[in-house]
């Protein structure tokens, strides 16, 4: 005889996995852009970003002592351009999904905010902290 | 055991028929369907289908509702000072309350009216009027903020206002108390022979929204009271109730109630149009202000208008006709074609129904009974083109779903009564709690409805709500209009008078919303972009305090070198560029508002120390986890004192 219970609950638990598909699946070296091309040092580049930094960064961050959020003068020497583009341009999605930031949120008890960068502009803050850690 | 269990079934079985049949044990009957619930409810996080915009009445704002859930969404202030944010306390907004008779910190907001293109609201800008001190201002729809108000001189009361003909190339205002024009001191029972109304043609500039008053037209002393522009076949044309056609000036309540018919006035404003183009029109003292908020320097300035130019109808045959229309009109409501004009005549017990093609053409054969003012009364008879009867007690408003039906709210019977524009035969009418003013439609007033909800907006809620002392809501009551009979869904209090309402569809207007204010355009004359620009500086006795904002703290947080005596301007700049995180600023013994300044915006508050001591300043508005520890403060010495101004970074 058909089990009409039995086929039931597994349509049903078919449909609640479904549904709920689509969970934090990602791994905790998440980063919202992937393989940034960084090219040779851009000065131009750099001095807009430094303008930029100035504006919406400074507020909670310095070069060589925690403040709000960490020091960034060696942060390039420290994370990937990836890691630090993304957490400039979307750094609540980077609090969810990368298992660093979370442990920073942590330490830092702060949640860094979004400052609304586009793209373009946050690989020129990454040129001025380029500057700034003396690779250029 | 089990019988017990039996009995306590069978009871509460009992109990919920008796329910059922009876209604629920409050005394008041309930009047809604089953699936009323079903209708009004809206799941977390899920967005309504209607934005409703209903005017405060006598608290002076704009409040916005989500329809059909009912839920507050946000109040806009408009012609009140609001604390909770700083209007008409920070130095950006003062100018915005600015008139003629100075600072004025409240007024009495009746009509919204959504801004049109091709007769169908376009989800731009949100006007609406003055009642007490004459002016109008204008909402942009996608900040939600007041941007311009404009004051109407040469009038006394603003009630036949904002209204807009079909692509916003004018709103109107209008004089409810008619006064002697130019003002002069006089005995009030010269009223008769000295005071006027005038009807006012505002320019709206169709890229920018700017209003100016292109001409007003000066009219017999009667109250002026509502309005609608024709529309389609009618565009051209702009129709205004009034009562008081007796002149009364005392005991309106009687005297004003003695005519017969009093009229609609119906404007030919194509015809003012070509009055002016041939310089027809007088240039007569009108002095005004006018009030502008700069969205880039995101500050209001006021600049004052001495004169206006004035049409007198006597001198411009065409220009003004008057229609005969029963007893006290109040509502002047046009029908999606524009065919028909509807006169609510509040003490009347048929509604007349006019129409545009018969008045055109009692114009043409010149069916006149008679001239006022050298304004032609047209016979009612040739204009008429059927009555309502049996309305109800106290018709006011009308509104259509461009089904060929129309709503006409009820104030004495308080109740909504739905008629046919085909034959004027009643079709169904709901009872509604209680005394209702005007009722709205989405697009009830445009050439194109949403025939989906209707809104009743009630007076009076009496035994509605919880007893809250004397003063009790008023309240809005949403009915479903999708079937042939009206159908309760909800209601729910409201903040103020909700006097009329303009409802649109969420889809015009919620992907426009500006979520911030771009630092990199910000040119308000006193912000700074970065907290390596904090500053204070001194210059005589004032002291400006340049400062940010952003989660959580305040640049500079320790400020000395401030005296008694001193007039302290605190110019904050919300460095956020995320969307919904505004800070608050507030001073401690501050005699203002707060401050509540959006991402990217630079708000100034005004503060006078009266006494030396340290004083604290905080982020009123919680930002973040930290949001307790955002806070500073300001040091006040003697006014003698040697204290260097000083401040960290």
């Amino acid at each position: 005889m058909f089990n009409w219970k039995f086929a039931f609950v597994s349509v049903a638990f078919s449909l609640i996995s479904l549904g709920c598909s689509g969970g934090n699946s990602e791994n905790g070296d998440f980063t919202v852009v992937k393989d940034v091309k960084i090219g040779a040092f851009d000065p131009q580049l750099a001095a807009k970003g430094e303008q930029i930094f100035k504006m919406k960064c400074v507020a909670c961050h310095q070069y060589d002592k925690r403040l709000v959020g960490p020091p960034l003068g060696d942060v390039v020497k420290r994370r990937s351009a990836d890691y630090i583009i993304s957490m400039i341009i979307a750094p609540e999605v980077m609090q969810e999904k990368n298992d660093t930031v979370k442990a920073l949120v942590q330490k830092y008890l702060t949640k860094m905010t979004n400052q609304n960068v586009s793209i373009e502009d946050a690989k020129a803050i990454y040129e001025h902290l380029r500057q700034v850690a003396g690779m250029k | 055991m089990k019988d017990k269990f039996l009995i306590a079934f069978s009871a509460i079985a009992i109990l919920s028929i008796a329910v059922f049949f009876f209604g629920c044990p409050t005394g008041k009957k309930s009047v809604v369907e089953r699936d009323a619930a079903e209708k009004v409810y809206i799941a977390p996080g899920q967005y309504d289908e209607f934005y409703a915009f209903l005017s405060g009445g006598f608290s002076g704002q704009v409040s916005v509702y989500g329809i059909p859930s009912g839920r507050l969404l946000r109040i806009i202030p408009v012609f009140a000072v609001n604390p909770e944010n700083g209007y008409g306390y920070s130095e950006e907004t003062k100018a915005m309350l600015t008139t003629t008779h100075g600072f004025i910190p409240w007024d009495d907001s009746h009509h919204p009216e959504l801004s049109q293109t091709n007769g169908v609201a376009d989800g731009r800008w949100l006007f609406i009027n003055s009642n007490n001190t004459p002016r109008v201002a204008r909402i942009d729809l996608t900040t939600f903020r007041t941007v311009e108000i404009i004051e109407i001189p040469n009038s006394g009361g603003n009630h036949a206002s904002p209204f807009v003909t079909e692509n916003t190339e004018y709103v109107v205002a209008s004089t409810r108390f008619s006064v002697p024009i130019p003002q002069e001191d006089v005995t009030i029972s010269s009223y008769a022979e000295k005071f006027k109304g005038t009807l006012s043609f505002i320019k709206v500039d169709p890229q920018t929204g700017r209003m100016n008053i292109a001409f007003q037209i000066l009219m017999p002393g009667f109250d002026y009271d509502l309005s609608h522009a024709g529309k389609g076949k009618s565009h051209g044309w702009f129709f205004f109730s009034s009562y008081n056609t007796e002149q009364a000036h005392t005991l309106l309540e009687v005297n004003a109630s003695q005519n017969d018919k009093d009229f609609i006035a119906a404007v030919n404003w194509k015809k003012a149009e070509e009055y002016l183009a041939q310089g027809k029109a007088h240039e007569i003292p009108g002095v005004h202000y006018h009030n502008v908020f700069d969205e880039k320097k995101q500050t209001a300035y006021s600049e004052v208008i001495d004169n206006v130019k004035v049409l007198i109808p006597e001198e411009c045959p065409g220009l003004v006709y008057f229609i005969p229309t029963p007893k006290s009109p109040h509502g002047c409501d046009v029908d999606p074609e524009g065919e028909y004009i509807v006169g609510g005549g509040k003490l009347a017990t048929v509604i007349p129904v006019f129409s545009f093609t018969k008045m055109l053409k009692a114009i043409e054969e010149k069916k006149f009974d008679k001239t006022i003012d050298g304004i032609p009364v047209l016979n009612y008879d040739a204009v008429l083109a059927g009555e309502v009867q049996n309305p109800g007690l106290g018709p006011l408003h009308t509104e259509f779903d461009g089904k060929g039906y129309a709503y006409t709210s009820v104030f004495i019977s308080s109740e909504v009564v739905k008629w046919s524009l085909k034959d004027f035969k009643v079709v169904d009418r709901i009872p509604v709690y209680y005394s209702i003013g005007h009722l709205c439609l989405p697009g009830g007033d445009t050439k194109k409805p949403t025939p989906k909800y209707l809104l009743a907006l009630n007076k009076i809620t009496k035994d509605r709500y919880l007893p809250t002392g004397p003063e009790l809501p008023q309240a809005c009551q949403l009915i479903d209009i999708t079937g042939e009979k009206m159908k309760m869904l909800s209601d729910f209090p409201t903040v103020g008078e909700p006097h009329y309402a303009q409802m649109i569809s969420a889809e015009v207007i919620k992907d426009k919303s500006v979520k911030i204010f771009k630092l990199e355009e910000n040119q308000h004359p006193h912000k700074i972009t970065s907290p390596e620009q904090a500053k204070v500086i001194r210059n005589g006795k004032e002291v400006h305090v340049y400062m940010t904002a952003i989660r959580s703290h305040f640049t500079p947080d320790n400020i000395e070198g401030i005296k008694v005596g001193d007039e302290v301007y605190f110019h904050v700049t919300n460095l956020e560029q995320d969307w919904d995180i505004p800070h608050g600023f507030a001073v401690f013994g501050s005699t203002n508002a707060e401050l509540l300044i959006m991402p990217g915006e630079t708000l100034t508050l005004k503060w006078t120390p009266k006494a030396p001591g340290v004083y604290p300043f905080y982020c009123t508005d919680f930002c973040s986890a930290l949001h307790q520890e955002m806070q500073g403060y300001v040091r006040v010495s003697p006014a003698n004192a040697k204290v260097e101004l000083s401040w960290n970074k």
